[in-house]
């Protein structure tokens, strides 16, 4: 058996991120997109930790619990302008969302 | 514990913007709930004496040069030029919106506290000197801006103009960290000097392929957030559907910081590397270019004629970007400050003709204005030749400075299709000076109002700044030739 | 001192395993042993002994979300003092002002979130 290492780390956030991008392009209900959102920035903080504990250097941690905290408030945003929207609207898909265009 | 953990103070004088935005910010947003809806327009007092109190504060700051909080921010040139533009926008950008938000939403008076959050992050972003204040700095300033796009909450263009920018724009950030969370991988530090310092020096080098794909996921980030191609798509849509003042602070603000930030890294950081990513942003600067330019000609719209006008300009400054040299930057600079108060102005025109609702922001209303309100419409005129690029005003200067740049890089390419871009720009701008002067006023202009006094204010002062820039750009010039030398 | 990581996780997979073994047999037991029996008031939704009233699928009032928003909010900023409690005492007065300082920005937040009726729950519209 191998130890886990650094490389394993990165392929779990790969993957993540690819989870999210995919995600993101493919799903039409907001609340999903910030969801994968979301996986995106989570295999961030995987990769950040991940490094940082391969240097010993404690940026990483610290990077990661901002990463955190400004996810949470980008979310809190997104939920106010998604309830704006859901007020006039009456929906929360995107492609629903088209009343600016050439 | 020894309490040399205290920092000197000066490091306090060097962030001292931030302090001062961030008490004036946190002080409206506390009054506001307290006020009644006629009297809300003194936070709009509030926030320009914040933000004139921030302006000398960078002023005082830019005295104690130096890295402050163990190198987590730098003042240098460079950070006081970013610093005093995007503080100047944000006051412009207040002016033009006290009468605009008594019209449209009385009740509400957050919005200069919002206004000056997101100033505080453009000001982090001028000063970091590391990726993780850069990241902060970038999230401070778009959170704000995002609430501020959908901020007349009941208009569905609103709406939506948030709910894309929002979507986009945290999706694209998303990328940038990923990035960053790679090139600290590949060097072990977050600090910009740090990771140029492992980058070129041949033992310590990361393997290649880890720091290509970092820089290219930063890169989608940075052109995102200047609105380069292929990442443009966004700009006009919530450029159209925001609030017209906020339109004019998003486009002016938040683009001249994130380029502040992309120059930074990518002169400092990924320098020993820019053989790579110079093709890379060659090929966005020309097609910036080409989409901004051509699909202006086809709009009606005048809001989202100047965004597709502002996304070509982005172009132009990706000229100087892909330069790759001191006076690249220096002239990437002149031209931020050149096209802040041109385009600021512009918009403050949209903002005061657009009235009720937003009602008039087509060309074609704009019709017969030079008869009607003949002050307004030589000061539209002002801006509009200076977008185009005529002697005498600051865009002129901008772009011969670019293309000076471009050229002594040897990007020769690149600087005739940036000029033959430049000379199909100068019909579309025409043609809004030619509905404004040669035809009949129309409903639209018969019911004109007087300027309000913060529009006019910012009119004139938008004015004065294009016009300074073009007689004297030396002013500016030899400030931004010797801040970009200091980057290194 | 177990040294690679399968021995380190071992206990791990061994209380999963557990754990899985037993929520199966409780319900294996229950389908082999007990008796079934269909009848309305055994289909319906369990509201801990009262009769449900309404669909599930109604629309909250938007304070609901309101809180809901302002909870997700408060909550992570908590996560700032988690590292700082952790070496509370190597950082002394300057950690603890900085942290004070946070939280005074915070606390401001609330403040704001407060006068705005946010926290009001009466049938009354909140002012603005």
């Amino acid at each position: 058996m191998h130890p886990v290492t650094n490389v394993h780390y990165m392929v779990l956030s790969v993957a993540l991120l690819l989870v999210g991008t995919i995600g993101v392009l493919t799903r039409r209900n907001i609340v999903i997109i910030l969801m994968s959102i979301e996986l995106i920035l989570n295999a961030v903080n995987i990769n950040l930790v991940a490094f940082s504990h391969h240097f010993g250097d404690v940026h990483g941690q610290v990077f990661a619990i901002f990463v955190i905290a400004v996810a949470a408030a980008e979310t809190t945003v997104a939920l106010g302008i998604l309830i704006a929207l859901f007020r006039n609207k009456e929906t929360v898909l995107a492609d629903e969302v088209d009343l600016l265009k050439w | 514990m020894p309490a040399s953990l205290f920092p000197p103070y000066e490091d306090l004088l060097r962030i001292l913007p931030e302090i001062v935005l961030t008490i004036a910010g946190t002080l409206v947003m506390v009054l506001e709930p307290a006020l009644r809806p006629e009297r809300k327009r003194l936070l709009g007092g509030i926030a320009i004496a914040g933000l004139l109190v921030a302006l000398w504060g960078t002023a005082v700051a830019n005295l104690f040069r130096g890295p402050a909080f163990h190198q987590m921010v730098v003042v240098d040139g460079f950070a006081t030029f970013f610093r005093a533009l995007v503080i100047v926008v944000g006051i412009l950008a207040v002016l033009c919106s006290i009468h605009y938000l008594q019209r449209e939403r009385p009740d509400s008076g957050e919005y200069y506290a919002l206004v000056l959050f997101s100033v505080v992050g453009q000001s982090v972003m001028a000063a970091a000197n590391e990726l993780i204040m850069i990241f902060i700095g970038l999230e401070i300033s778009s959170i704000a801006t995002y609430v501020l796009a959908g901020y007349l909450r009941d208009d569905r263009r609103n709406n939506e103009s948030a709910i894309k920018y929002f979507l986009l724009g945290s999706f694209a950030t998303a990328f940038l960290l990923y990035g960053i969370a790679w090139i600290y991988g590949a060097a072990g530090t977050t600090n910009l000097v740090e990771i140029r310092r492992v980058l070129s020096t041949p033992e310590l080098a990361p393997p290649r392929f880890l720091v290509g794909v970092s820089a290219a996921l930063m890169f989608v980030g940075f052109a995102f957030k200047v609105s380069a191609a292929p990442f443009q798509v966004w700009a006009p849509d919530v450029y159209q559907g925001a609030p017209a003042p906020v339109t004019a602070f998003m486009s002016a603000g938040p683009k001249a910081a994130a380029f502040a930030i992309f120059l930074r890294v990518y002169m400092t950081a990924f320098e020993p590397i820019s053989n790579r990513w110079e093709p890379v942003v060659w090929l966005s600067a020309l097609a910036t270019m080409f989409v901004g330019n051509f699909a202006a000609l086809l709009q009606n719209n005048i809001k989202r004629l100047l965004a597709y006008s502002s996304i070509a300009h982005a172009g132009y400054v990706m000229v100087a970007v892909s330069a790759h040299s001191e006076i690249g930057t220096a002239a990437a600079m002149f031209y931020l400050a050149a096209y802040a108060f041109m385009n600021v102005g512009a918009f403050a025109v949209v903002t005061h003709f657009a009235r009720q609702g937003e009602k008039y922001v087509d060309v074609d209303d704009l019709a017969g204005l030079g008869h009607r309100q003949p002050v307004t419409a030589a000061l539209f005129s002002i801006f509009l030749l200076s977008l185009i690029g005529i002697p005498l005003t600051g865009g002129f200067f901008g772009k011969f400075y670019i293309f000076k740049a471009a050229l002594e890089a040897k990007l020769y390419w690149l600087t005739v299709i940036g000029l033959l871009n430049s000379a199909v720009a100068a019909y579309y701008y025409l043609r809004i000076l030619v509905v404004m002067y040669f035809h009949e006023p129309g409903e639209a202009a018969q019911t004109v109002s007087p300027v309000a006094p913060g529009v006019k204010i910012a009119l004139w002062a938008s004015a004065a700044g294009t016009l300074l820039l073009g007689i004297f750009p030396s002013v500016i010039l030899d400030f931004a030739d010797r801040s970009a030398a200091l980057m290194k | 001192m177990p040294s690679s990581y399968p021995e380190q996780y071992f206990p791990i997979v061994l209380q999963i395993a557990i754990a899985m073994a037993i929520a199966g047999a409780m319900v294996a037991a229950s389908y082999l042993l007990g008796k079934r029996v269909r009848n309305p008031v055994k289909d319906s939704a369990y509201e801990s002994g009262m009769v449900p009233v309404g669909t599930a699928r109604e629309r909250f009032s938007v304070k609901f979300y309101l809180v809901a928003m302002i909870f997700i909010l408060f909550d992570v900023e908590v996560v700032f003092l988690y590292p700082w409690a952790v070496v509370y005492r190597d950082l002394g007065l300057y950690g603890f002002l900085v942290m004070f300082l946070f939280f005074d920005l915070v606390l401001w937040g609330f403040y704001y979130m407060w006068k705005k009726g946010v926290l009001d729950w009466s049938e009354e519209p909140p002012r603005s």
